[in-house]
């Protein structure tokens, strides 16, 4: 039976230790990185998998363990800013030689994840992942993906959507904001061998949970993107991380898809979908965009593009359907 | 100088020496990424993974970055991780360099020394190990193939002992040793295997019974701290250093310590210096004795920690001394010179110095070059703050 | 807390007391504050699920269902994610300025 809410709070109760992340970690109020963490953790510590984490530099590590304050109640380790990927390559494969050596025993069921950010996954750590998903470690890699380098103040990062306002690719009086379209994370891990890579929301909790419990289940490598809202920077709400992440979803913006060994499936398919311009509308990094007078002209190309991706998306799933390529 | 029983040993390169050793102390884990002239090392030790020599779990990591990285991972998890590394590679992977020493892993890594780019060079010099002689590693420096062999598992035993708790770079000189066949004296497996003994785990991540947090954010109120700690690691990788180079005796009737004097009782001038050089120096040594010259060599094993008090002891009182860098630090003083001369400061009757450098980018020294030095000495010959270079073109 | 010296804390920079953070209290932060209304409440534990802070208190009760029973203004730093995620509005956020006589 598929892993659900009520039965993990009858679980782990207020007892946040029991999770692996507990209170008192300084992320900012309604942000979206530690309740991806609690998703992972609740979903991987249900199943009976021992955790140990692993961060890349970011919102999510820093605030998490500021000396001599942790958060964590599960093994941790961060390293770098680029090599969570490689750093957890040794961790899993530590474990992996000592049962060998027979220093640990061997049915000791260790969840290895990584947790980063987009900037440690979609530019400075891409190398460190696609060399951790092609050698085939058993990681789970879930991205935080809060479309920027917020940690710093919102700098452009290869994950930050088109027109939105950052302090490196400004919407300026020439250039609308960032002009590039945001890198596709899950189709570059996915188009790997042997790898299950996914896109979740904390918007539909089933489905996330269902994916992290794939994942972890998966004889191999394992890759989750979840959209992870930055009140801050994506200038909403404290209160509107759900609201957006689920906008999101409905706009086509973030489509709930995964590819399983090269075999796509869309998990998601929302009866009817709302206009692109009420999650660009719902956030104030896209003000500046909105404001300019060639605004409808980039909407409409947006808006374009992302039906585009989705009716490409079925595709896909059409065409693979069954066909795995191991 | 090393007594190698020739009929006991085998003629091999150093690249297969250390491999030889890294299969004997038989690590949990091994991460590495192929550079000249390290390659060989990988080669061998993937062969020994191949054919189930050794348990050992090798990650053919796609960067020396990832290399470092993961064995960061795997000696946090617990266990015992090497990898290894020359020049460039050594570069990439400076910043986790220094996280490995910081977050206390002992993690041991031959270093095939290779001129650091650029423009690019794949031979000999010490270009890579000097930019990381600030990171907090130990770093010895072998002179012969069968050094490099001891010292990779000497380092075993220093990195983990729970008072020092440090990573070490065991340097070897790229081609010329690792490359270059001499006799290695090999100890028997289960010898090594005793010597090196089971990895003392400390806050191993795997441990999810006491979960650990590695790498912190650590500010202003902590930082300092930490880095206090590693400069006593350092103060007791000295201290301990000797005693276990005398268990390492025990086992191998060879004799390892922070610096190796080679007729120095009456000498009157010194040559100093790191690597393979020393057999050649000892070599001019011998030659100009002959002639009557009252000349010696001092050997450095150990360069961080440095052990400045052996130094002292050593070139205290002599007529002058001649510090040989086969890497430069532009707009400096060349690292050994300048580490050299600093501990000179102390020295009751300080000695005439100068500084040669040699050999950048594999270039050859000469008995002659060596030669030439010593008679710079000899003669009165040395300025304090003057650079001279050894076998370079005007 | 007094600052310890280099002697006193462990090698490598490592943690080694789990959930220490639960000594800084990010409760100070807030200037909204959850207020829950118990006879509306469901206990579908939404805001337990989505509270970034873990600040949500629950128990299980004899017929083994999880029940809200309040806040852990300790931590909850008043981003009003449980609120706004509560299906039938049970939760309000009122200014912190109201509760300063406490």
């Amino acid at each position: 039976m598929p892993v659900n809410y009520i039965d993990m709070a009858r679980t782990f109760k207020s007892n946040a230790e029991q999770v692996g992340i507990v209170q008192g970690h300084r992320l900012c109020p309604g942000c979206g990185a530690p309740i991806i963490a609690k998703f992972t953790l609740m979903t991987a510590k249900k199943l009976g998998f021992e955790p140990v984490v692993g961060l890349a530099t970011g919102c999510l590590e820093v605030s998490t363990t500021i000396y001599p304050y942790t958060a964590w109640t599960v093994p941790y380790i961060h390293n770098a800013f680029e090599n969570v990927a490689a750093t957890m390559s040794g961790v899993e494969t530590a474990a992996k030689s000592l049962k060998k050596f027979g220093e640990i025993p061997e049915d000791r069921k260790f969840a290895f994840i990584a947790f980063a950010g987009d900037g440690g996954t979609y530019d400075i750590g891409l190398q460190s992942l696609s060399g951790m998903v092609e050698r085939g470690h058993k990681v789970l890699y879930v991205l935080y993906d809060n479309e920027g380098y917020m940690n710093t103040g919102n700098q452009r990062s290869g994950g930050t959507p088109t027109g939105s306002n950052t302090t490196t690719a400004p919407v300026g009086k020439v250039i609308p904001g960032k002009v590039q379209i945001k890198k596709s994370i899950v189709d570059i891990i996915g188009a790997h061998e042997g790898v299950y890579a996914a896109t979740a929301s904390i918007s539909d909790p089933a489905d996330f949970f269902a994916k992290v419990e794939k994942a972890l289940n998966f004889d191999g490598p394992s890759f989750i993107a979840a959209l992870s809202p930055c009140t801050r920077f994506w200038r909403i709400p404290d209160s509107a991380t759900n609201s957006v992440s689920k906008l999101a979803v409905e706009t086509k913006y973030w489509p709930l898809y995964e590819i399983d060994r090269g075999v796509y499936r869309v998990t998601r398919k929302p009866r009817q979908f709302k206009p692109l311009i009420e999650f660009l509308k719902a956030q104030g990094r896209f003000k500046p965009l909105l404001s300019r007078p060639d605004a409808d002209e980039i909407v409409n190309k947006l808006q374009e593009y992302v039906d585009k991706r989705w009716e490409r998306l079925l595709a896909l799933e059409e065409a693979t359907k069954d066909k795995y390529l191991r | 100088m090393m007594n190698i029983d020739l009929k006991k040993s085998k003629a091999v390169t150093g690249a297969e020496a250390v491999a030889n050793a890294m299969r004997q102390i038989e690590p949990h884990v091994v991460a590495a990424y192929p550079i000249t002239p390290q390659t060989p090392i990988v080669e061998y030790f993937a062969k020994f993974v191949a054919d189930g020599v050794v348990r050992t779990e090798m990650i053919p990591v796609e960067s020396e970055h990832s290399a470092m990285s993961a064995v960061v991972g795997a000696a946090a998890a617990g266990a015992r991780a090497m990898t290894a590394t020359s020049a460039n590679g050594l570069a990439l992977m400076h910043e986790i360099v220094y996280i490995a020493a910081s977050s206390r892993l002992p993690i041991v890594m031959p270093v095939v020394n290779r001129a650091l780019s650029g423009p690019i060079n794949i031979h000999c010099d010490h270009s890579d190990a000097m930019a990381e002689r600030d990171s907090g590693w130990i770093q010895l420096f072998a002179e012969t193939n069968q050094e490099a062999y001891d010292l990779t598992i000497l380092a075993i035993r220093l990195a983990e002992h729970e008072d020092v708790r440090l990573p070490v770079m065991v340097n070897l000189d790229g081609f010329i040793l690792s490359h270059g066949v001499e006799p290695v004296e090999f100890l028997p497996d289960e010898v090594v295997k005793e010597f090196v003994g089971k990895p003392k785990r400390v806050y191993p991540l795997l441990d999810t019974e006491n979960p650990v947090t590695y790498g912190p954010l650590d500010l202003y109120d902590y930082y300092f701290e930490h880095k206090r700690q590693q400069v006593e690691a350092m103060e007791h990788a000295k201290k301990l250093f000797p005693k276990v180079a005398e268990e390492f005796e025990k086992i191998s009737g060879r004799k390892y310590d922070f610096v190796e004097p080679y007729k120095l009782d009456d000498a009157e001038y010194v040559m100093v210096a790191l690597g393979s050089t020393n057999s050649t120096i000892k070599y001019v040594v011998d030659w100009m004795r002959e002639e009557g010259f009252k000349v010696g060599a001092l050997k450095i094993w150990m360069f961080r920690p440095f052990p400045k008090e052996k130094i002292q002891y050593y070139l205290n009182g002599r007529k002058a001394v001649v510090v040989l860098d086969r890497s430069a630090s532009f707009g400096a003083e060349a690292p050994l010179y300048e580490a050299i001369k600093s501990a000179l400061y102390e020295a009751t009757i300080r000695p005439r110095i100068g500084s040669y450098v040699y050999g950048l980018g594999g270039r050859d020294i000469v008995p002659e070059h060596i030669r030439k030095a010593f008679m710079d000495a000899i003669e009165g010959n040395l300025l304090v703050d003057e650079q001279r270079y050894l076998g370079l073109r005007e | 807390m007094a600052l310890k010296g280099w002697k006193e804390i462990p090698i490598g920079g490592v943690i080694d007391e789990p959930g220490k953070s639960r000594e800084y209290h990010t409760g100070t932060w807030r200037v909204l504050r959850p207020i829950v209304d118990l006879d509306k409440c469901t206990h579908c534990m939404l805001c337990w699920l989505y509270c970034p802070d873990m600040a949500i208190e629950i128990t299980v009760n004899e017929k083994n269902r999880p029940q809200m029973v309040g806040f852990m203004y300790d931590y909850c730093k008043g981003c009003g994610l449980c609120a706004d995620v509560c299906p039938v509005n049970a939760i309000e956020m009122k200014p912190e300025t109201e509760f300063l006589e406490e």
